[in-house]
């Protein structure tokens, strides 16, 4: 068990401008999983960078051994052949294509010069089994769930022979149950033989599946941890990622006044006249002035959907039910509407459809709200500086100038614009739309501090979220939702992640 | 020392915007040296501008289009048809310019709509939708000019439009082949432009924000200063400005203040930058695809009207590749595919840039043949240079 199937040492890896790895020495051992663990920008995924060949040989320090010898890879494909596969966040997949032709894209199984497509159904039959996927290779990827998604691309990697293989961040678009069958196949994998290097920022279930875990900051190896020894713990984690000690995840909130009904939201349903199916039934909801209303729910549950339709942009959908605002029943034809009444709705995809990314941060944060900047149609461009800039420090953004686009944030302070966007249209209800996933610890924190200071202040806020423990620390009280219904109701005193759970799950 | 960092470093910040000058200046460089100085006398640069006009027009609105991730094939033969019916309306109903301008540009900005409604309703590809209404105009040219074929059109005043220049001021004896008002509108201008760019940078400086510094703003403020006086006195060495100059500048004006400083310009560009995100920040997407389509008719039958009264006839393959020559135009002058990013102001450049190409080429003598592959050739240098400096800078 203990010998080194991957030995970096000593890599030094330099941008212009930045030292983004500084000596880093990483070991991992043949048939463990390892984790690597680090707030964003720590160096990660520079390091898999650095592993994988994207960034070749020569324009790093350092050496990489693999198997036992130098490796100098000059690009993906090399490190390939010697058996390294890494998985993005974001799929490498083509939609349109059949899971089998997905499987062996660029690896085609050839009889002549024409590809032996009998072969490759059978093969991909073999190796869909591997990973416990049930479904016919000739499926469409389009037509399977993110989750899914994620097991084709592994079974992809396992076609081609693998010894080592990267996930980075694998389980961040998943559900619960999806997540926790990664998991396993992860760890039938490693009896197999295969070893996995797994990049991750919920510690939970690192915990639960690693054999050793690396922890990175500002680029350097901070530590590895033996899990076998014990080592291995949510508090140590934390402390050695952020360098200081967050006794509380989840800030408190001083007190709790809650006011009157803001919105409310009765006999809601959705119908998907393309799909022929029904996405929401008879939903009902309210939050109160100052509250923080927990949306749980798993992955395809109906959440964005429900918030989406609330919003006034329902997708083509039919919808059925009322929304009263602060006791007035309105109806909302488009986004606009919406905004106007007082609603806002910070997307869970904030790269896909929440930001501009092309385009700087002021005009960001003044996007839907240009009319409160300009003069007759005419946009007060001097103004939009000063609006911006208050944002960038109340909000703790950081950006060297209000004129950097967004695209060159890290995804905490990408967040912190697109809350700030909405929080200039001073809205009294904000829709959180999964509003830490993907962001590191600390940033985190800040967006929960945020968040408590916003309803001190008397604003109201929907939070959909997948993780429980951040559903259960922020929550005044929480909605479950479940297949498009709503399975449950209770105050955060009496939930528990357990009784969530059961309700989301039935 | 430190002017020459500043300098230094506000090029290489902005290499992308003064990279289409220094090409266009390039450009006319060598081709005032290859023909001995003909490119630049006063009747050719004259010329070239007003040759430029009709394809300009067209490329303002290209450059919207284009920032909202669609494209217009339509525009050229409806520029042509357009400019057939404000022929008919003159010739032979008989109504005045005045009713003819206005109306054939209101007919214009409805065949935008309609090219729109297939695209907003039902989310039909521009390309297919704009591709049918190119060859409905072109069939719809043939058919208003079945019976008569060419159309001359006799009328004085809107042959000027393409022809005539602005009258010169009266009775003023000094400098007698030089064209006075045109000097004095751009003295006007360029005093004009020195007071708004001083308040500008006060009103920043109240503000506390980043300015130029004193060295390279006054270099800027000389440097621009020159270059419009020296277009101004090459124009008024012939005839002075022609109303096809001024048409344009209304239009580049108007657009590029749209553009830059209106909530109506940031909602084209955030649709350009992310529709989906757009959508959701309360901007009615479906609505800024009528506006920028709508614009683009419209301004397909000023090109059109332009063209009509250049050649002061409507002729049967008026506004034959001319959306080609606008679209060409948008990507040499920097607007991105991607969606966006581009100015109204570049894409004009890059009008300029081809038809300066296609007029010194001309006067050198050089085979058609060649022309199209030297003009196929800048187009590529230029998107790859734009591609290039957009992803290293900054």
């Amino acid at each position: 068990m203990n010998t080194p199937i991957l030995e970096m040492k000593n890599i030094t890896k330099e941008f212009p401008g930045v030292k983004a790895l500084s000596n880093v020495s990483f070991r991992v051992a043949e048939g463990e999983i390892h984790c690597l663990v680090g707030e964003n920008g720590a160096g990660k995924s520079t390091l898999m960078k650095v592993l994988s060949g994207v960034y070749p040989h020569g324009s790093y320090d350092g050496s990489i051994l693999f198997g036992g010898v130098e490796q100098k890879f000059s690009g993906i494909s090399d490190s390939e052949k010697a058996g390294i596969a890494i998985i993005y966040q974001e799929l490498a997949l083509v939609p349109e294509m059949t899971v089998y032709e997905n499987i062996f894209l660029g690896n085609e199984i050839k009889k002549g010069l024409a590809v032996d497509w009998n072969e490759t159904i059978k093969r991909a039959g073999e190796v869909l089994k591997r990973v416990r996927l049930n479904v016919n290779p000739e499926t469409r990827v389009k037509d399977l769930g993110v989750g899914k998604q994620q097991l084709v691309e592994i079974a992809k990697a396992l076609s081609k022979d693998v010894k080592l293989l990267i996930l980075d961040e694998p389980t961040a678009a998943l559900n619960e149950d999806d997540s926790e069958n990664l998991l396993n196949l992860l760890r039938e994998l490693k009896d197999h033989g295969v070893t996995s290097i797994l990049i991750s920022h919920k510690l939970k279930e690192v915990i639960e599946i690693a054999d050793s875990v690396t922890v990175l900051r500002d680029g350097r190896t901070i530590c590895t941890l033996d899990a076998q020894k014990g080592e291995v713990s949510e508090g140590v984690l934390i402390k050695n990622m952020v360098g200081r000690e967050i006794n509380n995840i989840y800030p408190k909130r001083a007190k709790k006044e809650l006011g009157e009904v803001v919105l409310e939201v009765r006999g809601w349903s959705a119908y998907n006249p393309i799909l022929g199916r029904t996405i929401l039934r008879d939903i009902n909801f309210n939050v109160r002035r100052g509250e923080i209303v927990g949306i749980a729910g798993l992955m395809g549950s109906g959440r964005t959907e429900l918030a989406l339709s609330i919003f006034g942009n329902p997708i083509g959908y039919h919808i059925k039910g009322d929304v009263y605002v602060k006791g007035d029943k309105r109806q909302f034809h488009h986004p606009h509407d919406a905004i106007v009444a007082g609603i806002a709705y910070v997307t869970e995809d904030r790269k896909g459809n929440g930001l501009v990314l092309i385009q700087d941060v002021k005009q960001n944060i003044t996007l839907a709200n240009l009319r409160q900047i300009s003069k007759r149609a005419v946009v007060d461009d001097n103004l939009e500086v000063q609006v911006a800039n208050e944002f960038k420090s109340s909000l703790n953004i950081k950006t060297p100038t209000v004129e950097q686009k967004v695209m060159k944030l890290s995804g905490g302070n990408q967040q912190k614009v697109s809350v700030a966007k909405w929080l200039f249209v001073r809205p009294d209800v904000l829709i959180l739309d999964e509003p830490t996933r993907g962001i590191d610890v600390g940033a985190k924190f800040e967006i929960y501090t945020i968040m408590n200071r916003l309803v001190s202040e008397g604003m109201s806020i929907i939070m959909i979220s997948s993780e429980l423990l951040e559903v259960l620390g922020m929550s005044d009280r929480v909605y479950i939702v479940s297949s498009g219904r709503i399975a449950g109701e209770m105050p955060i005193e009496e939930a528990t992640q357990e009784k969530i759970m059961q309700m989301a799950t039935n | 020392m430190s002017f020459f960092n500043d300098l230094q470093k506000v090029l290489r910040q902005n290499i992308r915007e003064y990279g289409m000058f220094i090409a266009l200046f390039l450009i006319m460089a060598i081709f005032t040296i290859t023909t001995k100085g003909v490119f630049i006398s006063s009747r050719n640069i004259s010329n070239l501008l007003n040759q430029t006009g009709y394809i300009a027009v067209l490329a303002v609105g290209m450059t919207l289009v284009i920032v909202i991730r669609h494209i217009d094939l339509s525009v050229g033969f409806l520029a042509g048809f357009l400019g057939a019916i404000a022929a008919i309306a003159l010739v032979s109903w008989g109504l005045p310019v005045y009713i003819v301008i206005p109306l054939v540009m209101a007919l214009g900005a409805v065949a935008g709509c309609i090219t729109a409604f297939p695209v907003a309703q039902l989310g039909i590809p521009s390309f297919v939708a704009s591709l049918a209404g190119w060859l409905i105009y072109r069939g719809a040219i043939l058919l208003v000019t079945l019976k008569t074929g060419t159309i001359i059109i006799p009328d004085a005043a809107f042959n000027a439009i393409g022809n005539g220049y602005i009258p010169d001021i009266p009775g003023l004896n000094f400098l007698p082949d030089v064209h006075k008002l045109t000097l004095l509108l751009g003295l006007v201008a360029i005093v004009f432009y020195i007071i708004n760019e001083i308040n500008s940078r006060k009103n920043k400086m109240a503000y506390n924000f980043e300015v130029l510094s004193p060295g390279v703003f006054a270099l800027k403020l000389t440097f621009i200063s020159i270059l419009v006086a020296l277009i101004t006195w090459v124009l008024a060495g012939y005839n002075g400005l022609s109303w096809t100059v001024v048409i344009v500048l209304i239009v580049v004006g108007v657009y590029h203040f749209m553009t830059t400083q209106t909530v109506l310009g940031r909602h084209i560009y955030a649709m350009g930058g992310n529709p989906e995100a757009a959508q959701l920040s309360g901007i009615n997407v479906k609505r800024l695809i009528y506006v920028v389509f709508g614009s683009m008719g419209m301004l397909s039958a000023l090109s059109g009207i332009l063209f009509a009264s250049r050649l002061q006839s409507a002729t049967t393959t008026a506004g034959t590749l001319f959306e080609l020559d606008a679209i060409a135009a948008a990507y040499v002058g920097g607007v991105s595919a991607a969606g966006g990013v581009g100015k109204v102001t570049g894409s004009v450049i890059g009008a300029l840039v081809m038809l300066s190409l296609t007029s010194g080429m001309n006067l050198m003598g050089i085979d058609i043949s060649l022309q199209y592959i030297v003009r196929g050739a800048v187009l590529v240098a230029a998107v790859i240079f734009d591609v290039a400096t957009r992803t290293s800078g900054k």
